[in-house]
């Protein structure tokens, strides 16, 4: 602690200005269901015989309708661990924060699944460590950071964003990171860069999704995106090793993905190992998909449509149960118009979707 | 063996259980978050494919019953039917006050400016017709028209999993399967038929 304060860190949680306080998103301890009441339920399910009934059917079909009868333990959480860092008050957002078991619990990543359930329950063995992320290409030095490095190379700061689907809902999110213009610089960034080229792990054995087409959604695996070097250098774009002050969970991207929050979520990455500069626009997985429905910019932009829904307005989920999320207009580069609408002056934002 | 008049109400009270399960356990999922923080998408998505499901079912009924020689089978078709109709509504009820969040001004441009809605939609028109007349007095009355109208069944078969395949992001081969399966009912009856 006296080293974290000597460094003007803050430990949320352990010590703000003397007060002891557990932060907001935190469980209290009477919303946690008691293990033994817990294990009473189980008890009274099989009591009931409907685990004998599950063990008959085949696999698909238990993880589907019958999964809440079926007698497997859920594997242990990932474990994630408190992180260190100052709150960045320039990106401190008046709205709600989504509450962080929907963050956890509400996400696309289809390298564990396309259901937006899928990723909390088929991600939770998945090894961050060791990891590397190199950093390479029209680079004056190429860098390899391991595990440790991705959470004690920078100093970390809170941001919280908008974040916007494609699929039309959003959250609001405090990530923990660094800013991306920070590691590209330590790299040294040649002038012939014109773009940066993320890539997500490709690890078949861990991630079923690039394993199997009914999985995966038919994605071409890895998944990829890529930045022009503005946007990429741009004081928005994010790398976050962790969300509400504690490093990520596998379904949100450990263990460190890219934010970029005046685009659609799909450009923010996750699980990234490779950080490629380069002279040419890099392949983009939704636009290798459907490029007549993902563009490579796929900034938010509620005048322009995707062919099958609208985006004028979006679904933003808050605190409290089904019926009280409200629908919202969207904004133009979801309101972060003002850091970054000057990047695309000379685009034609309804043609380069 | 022939199924007999007697046992005619077990077996509907048997296919009343199984349509009202996944109904139960959908309840349970979300109420005790085994569906994830925010099933909006899980329940549109789960009702969808019970629609399709119940469809299924009430498309093989008269094949089997031709198939085994068991003509009082026929008699579950409208109670079949009708849960295709209560899965269908719940569908929309669910996007429409989920994930629309009642906000009609928006339903009405989205059913008209996404084909795949109006597909889903003009489906859903047909089937609300064949509900309201499937009761015994109105098919008395009705006659031959009776016969006519619920024909629409069999573009139901077609619009239905159309909309699935339109519907959805990449994961397209769920609703392939429900495109081939379906196609492959409707065959059966032209070669049952002659």
């Amino acid at each position: 602690m006296g080293t974290n304060t000597d460094k003007g860190y803050i430990v949320t949680n352990k010590f703000i200005k003397g007060i002891t306080k557990k932060a907001s998103w935190q469980l209290k301890d009477n919303e946690v269901t008691p293990p033994e009441i817990f294990n009473q339920r189980r008890n009274i399910i099989k009591a009931l015989g409907f685990g004998a009934l599950s063990a008959t059917l085949p696999g698909t079909a238990k993880a589907g309708v019958f999964d809440i009868f079926s007698d497997k333990k859920p594997g242990l959480p990932f474990a994630t661990e408190q992180l260190e860092f100052n709150v960045n008050p320039r990106f401190e957002l008046d709205e709600t924060a989504t509450p962080y078991r929907k963050v956890i619990s509400h996400n696309n990543f289809y390298e564990f699944g396309t259901s937006k359930q899928d990723p909390v329950n088929n991600a939770q063995s998945f090894q961050v460590e060791p990891w590397q992320l190199v950093i390479d290409g029209l680079v004056d030095k190429p860098i390899t950071l391991d595990y440790d490095d991705l959470i004690s190379l920078f100093s970390l700061e809170e941001r919280t964003y908008r974040l916007r689907c494609v699929e039309a809902w959003s959250m609001v999110i405090p990530w923990t990171g660094f800013s991306l213009a920070n590691l590209l610089k330590k790299a040294g960034i040649k002038s012939s860069a014109t773009h940066v080229a993320f890539a997500t792990l490709y690890d078949p054995q861990q991630m079923s999704g690039q394993n199997s087409r009914r999985l995966g959604g038919g994605i071409h695996y890895p998944y990829v995106e890529g930045l022009t070097i503005d946007e990429a250098m741009n004081d928005l774009s994010f790398l976050s090793v962790g969300v509400y002050g504690k490093t990520l969970p596998p379904q949100n991207g450990a263990p460190i993905r890219l934010i970029v929050p005046w685009k659609y979520g799909f450009k923010s990455i996750k699980s990234i190992v490779r950080i490629t500069l380069t002279d040419k626009q890099p392949p983009t997985s939704w636009n290798q998909l459907a490029p007549s429905e993902y563009g490579f910019y796929a900034n938010v932009n509620p005048a322009v449509d995707h062919p099958r829904w609208s985006q004028a307005s979006e679904r933003r989920i808050g605190e409290g149960g089904l019926f009280s999320a409200k629908r919202i207009a969207t904004l133009p580069f979801n309101g972060y118009g003002e850091q970054v609408a000057s990047l695309y002056r000379n685009l034609n934002l309804t043609k380069n979707f | 063996m022939r199924l007999t008049k007697k046992q005619l109400p077990w077996l509907k009270a048997i296919c009343h259980l199984i349509a009202l399960w996944p109904i139960f356990i959908l309840i349970y999922q979300v109420f005790n978050e085994q569906v994830g923080g925010e099933p909006v998408e899980y329940i549109i998505h789960y009702t969808g494919i019970g629609a399709l499901n119940a469809l299924l079912a009430v498309l093989l009924i008269s094949p089997v019953a031709k198939f085994f020689k068991q003509g009082l089978l026929m008699q579950t078709r409208r109670l079949v039917g009708l849960y295709v109709f209560a899965y269908a509504s719940l569908h929309i009820f669910a996007f429409v006050s989920l994930d629309l969040l009642f906000e009609w001004s928006l339903l009405f441009t989205e059913v008209f400016k996404r084909p795949y809605i109006l597909v889903g939609a003009l489906a859903y028109v047909i089937l609300t017709l064949l509900a309201v007349t499937s009761f015994n007095a109105l098919k008395r009355k009705m006659g031959k028209q009776w016969q006519q109208l619920h024909n629409g069944i069999y573009a139901i078969a077609l619009l239905a999993p159309i909309h699935f395949y339109w519907s959805v992001k990449s994961e397209i081969i769920e609703p392939t399967i429900y495109i081939v399966i379906m196609i492959s009912l409707l065959l059966v009856r032209l070669k049952l038929r002659r």
